[in-house]
């Protein structure tokens, strides 16, 4: 107030002398220059689209119709008086952003590849029809030949945006007409950071019948275990909520540096007593602001929140019985539902989930009984407790969907029955030597563990809460088994001793730690929470490493208190308008269903990486697991998640789409059964089994939003090599004929160059434009109208066009609107109205879930295919390719007609159609007048208008429809806000705060921090899993496989003993005796640099070291010879990295950090080792799946965008680095 | 007593998350023209380390700032205005390109026109925004040691661990780390303004904003050199010194400066203070640096005396101004809660911008013990166990006074401990307050500008 209050009375006085040496002569005159400097004509709201959760507010100052310079907007709506507010929100990054916008990196003008516009022209010469011309030089193999093999090394040349879409156009029309639909794909990622922005090249590309390829997974930021353990993708706390916590852990997650904005609240909260445990094997920019650093061997946080979980069951569970945890566990987890113990090998193990089916006496006739599963009371009944997905579809169910345990008090554990026994059971563990383990999977072994058992029936069961005291080893008396002796005993997987000997944490700091998160609990409800990022989600182990934490979390009744629970903060970012955006993008109101991939798998196989991955399955399976006695291929578990429809698979088959339905219909069957049949005769095959059939490529690649080669990219040479066909340095091997997995064809070459076209928009040059064979200029994000949201605030905000976007570029929404129309110009003619047949994935939140009972998987030879049911879903659409544009500028009839879903809630808009139409005016389509969504803003208006986010209409009415499956109050929820609408035009005034609405879990309402699971643990909503609660135990045959039913600790993939490569610290000598060192080699995000967006900019590269580094400890410095600045090489299987060492203390012995997507065409040598343009970080890296990621059919193991799939895993990676010897060379 | 207005800065260091929004605000909005590309109005420091430009801090080889003669007279270090215009043409103490950087660019338009038929992919090169030049190995930058980059290096430079006799260890166990933000200092007793030759360099009477007369200045940097904070930069383009000018143009309209407002941290308030004019050369003539830190308090009036409102209007100063002053969080960090300290007192410039000393995580012996801690009573109070040592602090906060430093951080954990007990709802021991010279109303109304820490509040 201060500053206001004087502002306006500045003396306008000469000044007088003072005392001293005090010059205080007034100088407004010759103050001029500065006010001159600072002043503009205007000041414009917008923001920044990058891949990043900060979702920022910004003033963009324009001067002489140029952009001058950027500071935050500061006026978010307030948090109420006793929290610190979002302003200002906004990093480094986001300030330095106004220098792209006539730097001299801005693509100005559309670009075509100079062989490919010569190869074009003459065509076109020849073929005056664009799409004839287009077949014609991919029939010419010297043709195609000339312009992919010039990928990536120069020869740009300026064309007219007729003729660079021309092209585009003329190559997705040929697709379509040669190889269907599904050989498109769009690759743009995080539809959070600019929704028009996604929506309008998604809604361009799923119009056609292409496919949007998912980014949350493929990033690795996906946490699969929120999928497992919650039913639910991701939903976590506002940033704002951090301050209301009292214990606050920051577990991988270097808040200051990739949460820049929110971090002010885990600093301010401190000062409210908030203590501040931070997790990080480096000192980390966070570790600043701790209280105690925990200090673990990379990789091996598990086995310290595992610990950590040991002492607070023991303690707190056990020990003191406290009956706030205890009576949460009983209610909001799977512990006190009873699991089968079955007769393996080795003796019993955990088996099933028992079910109604399984004891049908007890609980009566029920529906679904295979999906009921049940709890004990304390006189030993067996009972339906509710809320289990049995209750979650059918008529029956409606009204019984709750958590309030009506009539129904279960026991956590047996032992509080009258009857129980002790018996023994096998639990795996995966912390051994490699060597010492049993069977074929590295370091496995087993562990015996009493636990009480009852019969029921012919079933021996105990409860989950039982099975997880024994697998924490949290020892009790009257049980059998191997037990630790105390925390002291290393001798134990559970015990702070053994966590030390894994992670190097001091048992006692463990013990205290876990200890404290406890007891802060307890004094304050449930205010303990752990914030976790990066650093652990982005192992291959990432799931277990996290339901180690989320088990803490729960363990201490925190999960859905506000202040308390998990807080996973890795590109997690929360498109709020979710229902409508999604209508909008995926086009949804014209055709459903949608082709969205898992782009893991897409890239996997596109980029040939299965052809030289060594990794056995059965090298990481349960030792308790039956081995298949063969070499298991990842592939093989991507080809049978694929078939069975467990997760999509596009392209799909071998066949055209088009083809296939049209052929069936021809043949006057339905294209299910028709495709049924060709597989069952063998006459159709997956794509997924052959990528290097022609017949099978991804043909047209899209990018626009993103920088797939010098960013996300995992095994980038191998995208070079086989996806554009370009030189590489990859140096694997190919595998040997006994390696090769079994469900794939394997052809002795591998495809190189299997893309046609690889077209990208962008407003900078990156690695993906020089590779790519048309660049389209884009407008920046202050030159456009679009929105953005996040989960860490709970507003949505605009972009808006502070200047028109200059030379010749134009915004996502107009480029892709020109190519709807080309294509619809194109498509009249060469395609016409064509059937199409979509595959789909069994999907979660619909009654797929209950599909396989008890997630048994039927060999194919029993179950054959059937659609839907072991195979994916055949869903036929038609198309019309004249269409494309009219559909692409309208809202079409499905939204409102077929009803819009979200999370299995229906939202009807009927009143939200008919207002757009009047707000937006109408345009012709050939089913009549439809509301326009001919620009931006009207696009960003419809998004808004049809959530419930932004419309409180449409919240009331969601609540309204899940009250009427829980039959417990929901409305309130959104009862205040029923007449709340937010319009596009309201976020160019200020940023809007949400309306709470069952698109997600938490509230906002009454001014409330958001809190993942409010509304679960608030009004008693299940979760969206098997049982309705959050899942300590899984059942699903493939988690069971991998030994994962429950939490555990798995170390980083020991590659060395896995596929033999260079174990860490190993030391060596390189090509010309110079040392080399073998370190761990991870990744984490950049402080100056948003993945790749920002490392251009010249204000960052100042900042930073101006360009490629590598950070390593001074000891491994040492080793090879290395001062702080040399020139180092980093090299393995995948490639071979160019960079400068930074050798700094803060970093651990034999591990190094390249920190993530510095593009290498920034200031990046020639290597010595292959004369090739250095590396970027994901030269090192490569693809590496993990089997129970792809698991589905059943429960919360069901498939949904960017919910679940195998992610693109970069932390377990071992590198060899040295000293580079000779003089840089850039040319 | 002659009361004159100051807007001061207070930066909490223990909020910094050392991100750099505010020097890139600035720079975007300040120094992104010909001839200032090197120039940072606002930089940020990770310490320890050797700053930008690299050494500022020694002033054994910069000589900037005063000294005290033996009869108790200040002038500047580097001589007075005899021996300035004797070396008028020669300037000893002038750090070169090589102290601060040699600022680069890159080419990127070599990106999109590199011809056909390259061998490998085209690279934009880094060249000098000096000489054109390639630059292929980038070798400093303004902020080379960020994050204890280098740090085998560099640490061993660090002028404060030199001054203060401490051997900072370069094993990972005993890391530790903070962010130093810094702009002008707007002294009340700058050796800049006195060491201009030109008359250029002038305090604004109104506000006590230093600032250089770019009419005025004739290019003879002495400025440069008699800055002990190094924060005037000499434009080679125009051949005038330019620096911070704490965005006069906004604050004239009631806005806060660039780099307040842009600070993500939350961290910087402004505000007014009165001071007495009449003292400022006594003040800064302390025989005693440790006693410093006293002194420029001492000079500092209190708003709310009404002898001192009355002498404000008598000296000119608006009623507004005085207003503001009694609402100054400046004021209330420096005097009324006592956790604000000038960065290096000892440079007798009397700065105008304050800082809250960080706290840190306690050292590795100590939490691998285990026992310790449990009781967050404990914890808070653990100052002296802390990975910064009080030492280093002092070395930058207190002219080497580490009760000073140590009482500032006990007052934090004071409040910490306090309000941790009013959020579990249990009652506060009336005694951490009292052990800090605080009372418990005083550590809730410090919580509140220090976390809650509202717009309207901070400036």
């Amino acid at each position: 107030m201060g500053l206001y209050s004087f502002g306006a009375a500045l003396r306008r006085a000469s000044a007088s002398e003072d005392a001293r040496a005090m010059f205080a002569t007034g100088g407004r005159d010759a103050d001029a220059f500065y006010r001159q400097r600072w002043s503009f004509d205007k000041v414009v709201r917008s923001t920044h689209g990058v891949n990043c959760t900060g979702s920022c507010s910004w003033k963009v100052y324009v001067k002489d119709g140029i952009i001058v310079w950027e500071t935050q907007e500061t006026d978010y709506p307030t948090t109420g008086p006793d929290l610190p507010e979002y302003e200002p929100r906004g990093c480094p990054r986001g300030a330095a952003f106004s220098w792209y916008e006539y730097s001299p990196t801005r693509v100005r003008y559309p670009y075509v590849r100079t062989q490919l516009l010569e190869a074009w022209r003459e065509a076109k010469k020849i073929h005056p029809d664009p799409v004839e011309a287009w077949q014609a030089i991919q029939a010419d193999p010297q043709k195609r030949a000339s312009y992919v093999s010039a990928r990536g090394r120069g020869g740009m040349v300026r064309a007219s945006w007729e003729e660079a879409t021309e092209i585009v156009a003329a190559a997705n029309v040929a697709t379509i007409k040669e190889y269907g639909p599904d050989r498109i794909a769009g690759f743009s990622v995080i539809p959070a950071m600019s929704m028009v922005s996604y929506g309008a090249g998604a809604r361009f590309i799923e119009l056609m019948g292409g496919v949007m390829l998912s980014f949350y997974d493929w990033y690795a930021d996906l946490p699969v275990a929120s999928p497992q353990v919650f039913g639910d993708q991701t939903d976590v706390p506002e940033a704002g909520d951090w301050y209301n916590a009292d214990y606050l852990i920051m577990w991988g997650s270097n808040v200051p540096l990739t949460r820049t904005p929110d971090a002010h609240f885990m600093t301010e909260a401190r000062y409210h007593g908030q203590k501040v445990v931070a997790v990080s094997p480096d000192f980390a920019d966070n570790t600043k602001f701790a209280d105690e650093w925990v200090r673990p061997h990379p990789g091996t946080d598990g086995a310290v929140a595992f610990a950590m979980g040991h002492v607070i069951l023991s303690e707190f569970h056990v020990g003191k019985r406290e009956e706030f945890f205890l009576d949460y566990m009983r209610r909001y987890t799977d512990s006190p539902f009873l699991i089968e113990l079955e007769r393996g090998d080795e003796g019993l193990v955990p088996g099933k989930f028992v079910t109604a089916a399984d004891v049908p006496t007890a609980t009566g006739d029920q529906p679904n009984p295979s999906f009921r599963p049940v709890v004990m009371e304390a006189n030993g009944r067996v009972v339906d407790p509710g809320g289990t997905l049995a209750d979650r579809y059918g008529e029956a169910g409606a009204g019984k969907w709750n958590l309030t345990l009506d009539g129904v008090d279960p026991v956590l554990s047996l032992m509080d029955t009258a009857e129980w026994s002790s018996t023994e059971v096998c639990l795996p563990r995966f912390d051994l030597p490699a060597g010492e383990g049993t069977g074929a999977s590295v370091g496995a072994g087993i562990i015996r563990r009493g636990v009480p058992v009852r019969r029921v029936g012919d079933k021996l069961v105990t409860t989950v809460y039982d099975l997880v005291l024994a697998n924490y080893g949290v020892k009790r008396d009257g049980l059998a088994g191997e037990w630790p002796e105390s925390y002291e005993d290393a001798s134990q997987p559970g015990t702070p001793a053994w966590a030390e000997e894994h992670s190097g944490v001091p048992a006692a700091q463990t013990a205290r730690i876990g200890r404290e998160f406890a007891r802060s609990s307890i004094d304050s409800g449930g205010r303990s929470m752990i914030i976790m990022g990066a650093g652990v989600n982005h192992y291959f182990h990432a799931d277990t490493i996290y339901r180690t934490f989320l088990a803490l979390t729960t363990f201490c009744a925190t999960q859905g208190k506000n202040g308390g629970g998990w807080a996973h903060y890795v590109g997690q970012e929360k498109l709020r308008p979710q229902t409508g955006w999604a209508q909008y993008a995926f086009a949804l109101d014209w055709h459903r269903p949608a082709r969205q991939m898992i782009s893991t798998g897409f890239w996997y196989l596109l980029t040939d990486q299965w052809r030289y991955d060594r990794v056995n399955v059965e090298h990481m399976i349960s030792p308790l697991a039956q081995s298949s006695g063969r070499r298991e291929a990842p592939v093989d578990s991507l080809v049978e998640a694929s078939q069975r429809g467990w997760m999509p698979s596009y392209p799909t088959f071998d066949r055209s789409n088009l083809d296939l339905a049209e052929t069936a219909h021809a043949q006057g069957k339905s294209a299910a059964d028709y495709i049924a049949g060709e597989l069952e005769a063998g006459r159709l095959a997956f794509a997924c089994t052959d990528p290097d059939n022609p017949r099978n490529f991804p043909r047209v690649l899209f990018n626009w939003r993103t920088n797939l080669l010098g960013s996300s990219a995992k095994g980038t040479e191998f995208f070079l090599r086989h996806m554009l066909g370009v030189d590489s340095d990859v140096s694997a091997e190919e595998l040997a004929p006994e390696e090769r997995p079994a469900s794939m064809t394997w052809r002795e070459e591998g495809a190189r160059g299997k893309l046609d076209l690889m077209v990208c928009a962008d407003f900078r040059n990156t690695s993906t434009t020089l590779h790519s064979d048309i660049v389209l200029p884009a407008a920046t994000w202050y030159e456009k109208h679009d929105l953005s949201s996040t989960d860490m605030h709970p507003y949505i905000h605009s972009f808006n066009e502070a200047v028109a976007p200059p030379w010749e570029a134009r915004t996502d929404f107009d480029l892709f609107k020109d190519l709807a129309i080309l294509v619809s110009r194109m498509g009249k003619k060469h395609l016409g109205v064509r059937r199409d047949v979509v595959a789909v994935p069994l999907g979660h939140d619909t009654p797929d879930e209950l599909t396989m009972a008890h997630g048994r998987v039927p060999a194919r030879s029993e179950c054959g295919w059937v659609p839907g049911v072991t195979m994916p879903k055949l869903v036929e659409v038609e198309r019309d390719y004249s269409r494309i544009a009219e559909k692409y500028v309208t809202l079409g009839p499905l939204s409102a007609g077929a009803g819009m879903v979200t999370k299995g809630v229906t939202y009807t808009p009927d009143e939200e159609v008919a207002a757009l139409a009047r707000a937006n005016g109408t345009l012709p389509t050939a089913t009549g007048q439809r509301p326009a969504l001919d620009t931006a803003i009207k696009a960003a208006d419809a998004i808004l208008a049809l959530s419930g986010t932004s419309n409180g209409r449409l919240a009331h009415q969601g609540f309204t429809e899940v009250e009427k499956r829980t039959g417990t109050a929901m409305a309130h929820h959104a009862a205040g806000s029923v007449d709340k609408r937010i319009t596009f035009a309201d976020t160019v005034v200020q940023p809007q705060g949400v309306i709470t609405s069952p698109e997600w879990s938490g509230s906002e309402h009454g001014g409330r921090r958001y809190s993942a699971f409010a509304i679960n643990i608030e009004t008693m909503k299940p979760f969206h899993t098997l049982t309705g609660r959050m899942h300590y135990y899984l059942d699903h045959d493939w988690l069971q496989r991998m030994g994962e039913s429950m939490p555990i600790y798995r170390p980083p993939l020991d590659m060395h003993h896995m596929v033999g490569e260079p174990a860490p610290g190993q030391l060596g000598r390189g090509g010309e005796a110079q040392a080399e060192v073998a370190v761990r080699y991870l990744t984490p995000h950049n402080k100056w640099a948003i993945h790749s967006q920002y490392y251009d900019n010249l204000h960052m590269l100042t900042l930073g070291r101006g360009g490629q580094t590598v950070w390593m400890s001074i000891e491994d410095a040492e080793k090879i010879g290395v001062r702080d600045n040399d020139w180092i090489e980093a090299y393995n299987r995948n490639g071979v990295v160019a960079a400068r060492a930074i050798v700094s203390h803060r970093i651990p012995e034999g591990t190094v950090f390249m920190h993530h997507a510095q593009d290498r065409q920034i200031a990046t040598p020639l290597t010595e080792t292959t004369g090739r343009r250095g590396g970027t970080h994901n030269s090192l890296t490569r693809i590496l799946l993990k089997p129970s990621h792809m698991a589905g059919g059943y429960g919360q193991f069901t498939y949904a965008f960017n919910y679940v799939g195998p992610t693109g895993c970069q932390r377990d990676e071992v590198t060899m680095i040295r000293r580079r010897t000779k003089e840089v060379d850039f040319s | 007593m002659k009361v004159m207005a100051q807007i001061a800065m207070v930066m909490n260091l223990d909020k910094c998350i050392g991100c750099h929004t505010c020097s890139v605000t600035c720079k975007q909005a300040w120094t992104n023209r010909e001839g200032t590309e090197y120039m940072w109005f606002n930089n940020v420091e990770t310490r320890p380390g050797v700053g930008y430009p690299r050494t500022w801090e020694d002033q054994e080889k910069w000589q900037g700032g005063w000294t005290r003669t033996a009869s108790g007279k200040l002038k500047p270090r580097a001589g007075g205005k005899l021996k300035k215009l004797a070396t008028i043409f020669s300037n000893p103490n002038m750090p070169g390109v090589e102290d601060y950087y040699e600022p680069w660019t890159y080419e990127y338009d070599k990106l999109l026109s590199a011809p056909r038929d390259q061998r490998v992919l085209p690279v934009a090169r880094a060249k000098s925004q000096l000489t054109g030049k390639h630059m292929d190995t980038i070798s400093w930058g303004p902020n080379w040691d960020d994050d204890l980059g280098g740090s085998a290096e560099t640490l061993s430079q660090d002028p404060v661990a030199a001054q203060v006799g401490l051997k900072i260890k370069t094993s990972i166990e005993s890391s530790f780390m903070f962010y130093l933000p810094r702009i002008c200092n707007h002294c009340l007793n700058p050796t800049c303004v006195a060491s201009c030759p030109s008359g250029a360099m002038y305090k604004r009477t109104e506000d006590g904003i230093v600032l250089v007369d770019q009419d005025k200045c004739r290019g003879w940097r002495m400025c440069v050199s008699g800055c002990p904070y190094k924060k005037v930069y000499f434009n080679h383009a125009t051949g005038k010194a330019e620096k911070c000018t704490l965005c006069y143009p906004r604050l004239e309209v009631g806005q806060p400066t660039v780099c307040s407002e842009t600070c993500v941290g939350r961290l910087r308030y402004l505000g007014v203070l009165l001071y007495d004019a009449d003292r400022v050369g006594e003040a800064a003539a302390t025989e005693n640096p440790q006693d410093l830190y006293e002194a420029q308090r001492d000079i500092m009036l209190d708003p709310f005396d009404p002898e001192v409102m009355e002498a404000a209007r008598a000296s000119g100063v608006p009623d507004a101004w005085v207003r503001a002053a009694q609402q100054s969080p400046v004021y209330a960090l420096i005097h009324t809660y006592g956790v604000a300290l000038p960065l290096h007192p000892e440079y007798r410039t009397l700065p105008m911008v304050w800082y809250v000393p960080p706290l840190s995580p306690l050292v590795e012996e100590i939490t691998a013990a285990g026992g310790d801690g449990e009781d967050h009573r404990i914890l808070f109070t653990a100052v002296s166990q802390m990975r910064i040592p009080l030492e280093y602090l002092a070395g930058l906060l207190s002219a080497g006074d580490e009760a000073l430093v140590e009482r500032v951080l006990r007052r934090l954990c004071a409040m910490r401990s306090h309000m941790r007990a009013i959020r579990l709802e249990q009652a506060p021991d009336p005694e951490i307050a009292r052990a800090v010279g605080m009372r418990g109303d005083q550590l809730e109304e410090m919580y509140r500008l220090l976390a809650i820490a509202k717009y309207d509040d901070r400036y």
